[in-house]
């Protein structure tokens, strides 16, 4: 199956700010791709070019196999799109921009609609300017979810959800990615959200993916954390390369490990005998931590790092 | 804490944001007041010349109706008396910069990220209104300067430098009156604007109505732009009337006050309503939304071209009257054409005031474009499968069809007023509607080149955030 988005060596500058640099981006068909990235990563710059509204400076980019700048509208058919910052017309009701943006976007599943807006509690007849944050990105995002689409591009969609509206919201993603026939390109700094929703991840940081895969293949990257009670005290591990951050405290001990030296590491400790036994995989948020934090120590490969 | 707590860092902010559309317009109107000294000065040298303009002018219902009254020949008299239209200028302005600094802060929120530091209740309407008055005095002590350096009378310049003053402090207050009233910045601007219109055409036929000697007068003494012309520079000024300005300022301010300190922040005092849960069949493409967002626009201004159409119309009967009065005018009148040449030469000149303030109207419908698209509300739209010449389209046609409808509005209505006057609504309506329709190319240009101003930044529509 071809890729959904593609998405190669893309550069775009504003005046003297360089929003991305030589961005590279992969989406498969019927995949929730998370776009993870702190603010200012070029995430939003990202979308928009995919969706035509700006222009890259150099490199390609492919969206459902047609050019976004001179597909635009035929390519708008098939996708909806969720601004990061919603803002709505002052005097039209919600419901009456969730039926305008789906008209104009070729038609809206009325049963669906009506579901979501009981899911997502909207009141869809208050006025545009009455709405708080919150409900005017849930009157984008119903007004997205509610079309028949292949695409959807969200650009950090629940920033000013509530939590119970947030897990709302991961559960009608849930139901998209079960549907199987919809892609979904999920922009975000959230990383709980990226990590429950998404098949696949890219890690964007000044306008470069840093870093893209699964989850699980992300996570082979990064250190185990390791907390273990033995019968005696350790040894062997201190010298033991790939072994960092090594805190002992009599017959306990706390690590955190490479991958490649987890397996060394448990002989040494199973030579001692363990009586308890904490491992935990690392959290996107570590990753991401790492990352950034690699990035200002002057890009150091993750195994150099004290 | 006391309610005015904060009330001269907001000053700051007003002044830091307005600084270089306050100090535009401070000069501005001035400058075009100096410009008629000297062209009054260059085209009529001596007394004997500016009497005899005086005396063809003061009887000209268009020009009394545009201008007010003329009562005097001297230079300063006929400079104020031509520069009788920019009060309401000012006023406009006025109020616009005291919406601008209140309510528009209030509907975009910034107003209560400010009201959560240490400021008082009422600082944001006192800086506001403080910042705007004092901007209208320090115009109107720049004007009186330059009048006075002109050789004009001292009493005279301060008088027109106080009357432009007070047309701008009457309206920042209804300004700040009618920023309580709705939660929408745009409604109350359209509130103030047509408060200033009913103001300027109580003016317009009272004065007209006194030159021809119908009993409606004293219709000018219920227009604030009718008082302050009643300061009357440089002809035994009336300086009485300036107390009245005064106090209406002061009066409403307080009304503002009183309001602003009765009503939660975000809201207005008139209700809003819900709208319907679901679009209506037919709002699904871009021209349908296009005329949801302009039809308020082109409501409000076919209304007051309708009213404009009517009065204007119905003074024009008054105008052919003239004749008999004056032997220079009759002289003048008979060459070109006349009672009907009269007649018809006021209703093509108003008919061309109506095209210059229709030109106004194009040019705002067209701006709406440009703030669609740096609200961020364009985005959405083109990221449906609309295409961008398409939504632009949808909003263009509504800049030129718009001034179309409302001049023909105001060409029928003054064209049946006038008929029924003459007891010829059949022959006078195509001529006056004629009138109003050539006036349509000249308003077109104006807004194209507006449109093309804003092209820069429409290759990026939602530049600014990454």
């Amino acid at each position: 199956m071809t890729d959904a988005i593609s998405v190669a060596g893309l550069v775009k500058t504003f005046g003297p700010t360089k929003a991305l640099d030589g961005l590279d981006l992969a989406v498969r068909t019927g995949e929730v791709h998370g776009f993870l990235g702190p603010n200012g990563a070029g995430k939003t710059t990202t979308i928009r070019i995919l969706l035509g509204l700006m222009r890259a400076d150099s490199g390609s980019a492919r969206l459902l196999g047609g050019d976004p700048w001179t597909d635009a509208t035929p390519l708008h058919r098939r996708l909806a799109y969720v601004p990061g910052d919603v803002t709505l017309w002052p005097g039209l009701s919600g419901g009456e921009v969730i039926d305008l943006l789906g008209r104009m976007r070729g038609g809206l599943d009325r049963r669906r609609r009506a579901d979501l807006l009981e899911r997502f509690d909207l009141d869809p007849r208050k006025k545009g300017r009455a709405y708080s944050k919150g409900n005017r990105q849930k009157v984008a995002l119903i007004a997205a979810l509610a079309s028949d689409v292949e695409l959807l591009l969200l650009d950090e969609p629940t920033s000013g959800l509530d939590p119970l509206m947030e897990e709302g919201f991961r559960e009608v993603i849930g139901e998209e990615q079960r549907r199987g026939d919809r892609t979904v390109l999920l922009s975000s700094h959230i990383l709980s959200e990226v990590e429950a929703l998404c098949d696949r991840v890219t890690i964007v940081r000044e306008g470069r993916a840093v870093q893209t895969g699964t989850l699980t293949e992300l996570r082979h990257l990064i250190r185990v954390s390791v907390q273990a009670e033995l019968r005696g005290p350790a040894a062997g591990l201190a010298t033991l390369a790939g072994v960092h951050d090594l805190q002992a405290q009599g017959n306990r001990v706390r690590f955190d490990v490479d991958p490649g030296a987890l397996d060394a590491a448990l002989r040494q400790l199973t030579a001692v005998g363990v009586r308890t036994l904490v491992s935990q995989p690392p959290t996107l948020e570590e990753l991401f931590l790492r990352h950034y934090d690699k990035a200002r120590a002057g890009a150091l490969p993750a195994a150099v790092t004290p | 804490m006391n309610t005015l707590t904060g009330t001269s860092n907001l000053i700051r902010l007003i002044l830091r944001r307005d600084r270089l559309i306050m100090p535009l317009w401070i000069l501005l109107f001035p400058l075009v007041v100096l410009s008629y000294v000297t062209s009054f000065a260059d085209l009529f040298p001596t007394a004997a010349a500016l009497q005899q303009y005086a005396d063809a002018s003061r009887g000209n219902a268009s020009f009394v109706a545009l201008y007010g009254r003329l009562y005097g020949s001297s230079l300063g008299e006929l400079v104020t008396w031509r520069a009788g239209f920019i009060p309401v200028m000012v006023g406009l302005i006025s109020l616009l910069t005291v919406i601008r600094h209140t309510r528009t802060e209030e509907e975009a929120g910034r107003r209560e990220l400010l009201g959560a530091t240490v400021v008082g209740r009422h600082a944001g309407l006192a800086a506001a209104v403080i910042c705007t008055v004092c901007a209208n005095l320090v115009m109107g002590v720049l004007l009186a300067a330059l009048m006075i350096s002109q050789h004009l009378p001292t009493a005279g310049s301060v008088a027109i430098g106080l009357e432009f003053a007070a047309a701008g402090c009457i309206f920042a207050a209804v300004g700040a009156v009618t920023a309580q009233l709705t939660d929408g910045a745009g409604s109350a601007r359209a509130i103030a604007i047509c408060v200033l219109g009913v103001a300027y055409l109580l003016r317009v036929v009272g004065d007209v109505s006194g030159i021809t000697g119908g009993g409606l007068a004293w219709l000018s003494w219920f227009s604030p732009i009718g008082w302050v012309q009643r300061i009357s520079p440089y002809n035994d000024e009336q300086w009485g009337v300036l107390v009245l300005a005064v106090g209406l300022t002061a009066v409403l301010a307080s009304v503002a006050v009183a309001l602003s300190g009765g009503r939660d922040i975000g809201s207005g005092l008139l209700p809003t309503r819900l709208g319907p849960a679901a679009a209506a069949p037919g709002l699904g493409s871009p021209l349908a939304l296009a005329w949801r967002l302009h039809r308020g626009l082109l409501a409000g201004w076919t209304a007051a071209f309708a009213v404009l159409g009517v009065v204007l119309g119905g003074v024009a009967n008054g105008v052919g009257d003239l004749v008999g009065t004056n032997q220079t005018l009759k002289d003048v009148f008979a060459r070109i054409g006349g009672r009907e040449g009269l007649v018809d030469a006021y209703l093509s000149t108003v008919m061309g005031i109506l095209g210059l303030i229709a030109a106004a109207y194009a040019i705002q419908a067209t701006l709406r474009l440009r703030a669609e698209e740096s609200a961020g509300r364009a985005e959405p739209v083109l990221a449906t499968a609309v295409g961008r010449l398409q939504w632009a389209g949808s909003h263009l046609i509504f800049a030129a069809l718009g001034p179309a409808v409302a001049l023909i509005v105001s060409g029928v209505a003054a064209g049946v007023t006038y008929g029924l006057a003459t007891g010829d609504v059949r022959g006078q309506l195509p001529r006056v509607l004629g009138a109003g329709i050539v006036q349509l190319p000249a308003i077109w240009p104006p807004s194209r080149w507006c449109w093309l101003a804003s092209l820069p930044d429409w290759r990026r529509p939602t530049g600014g955030l990454w």
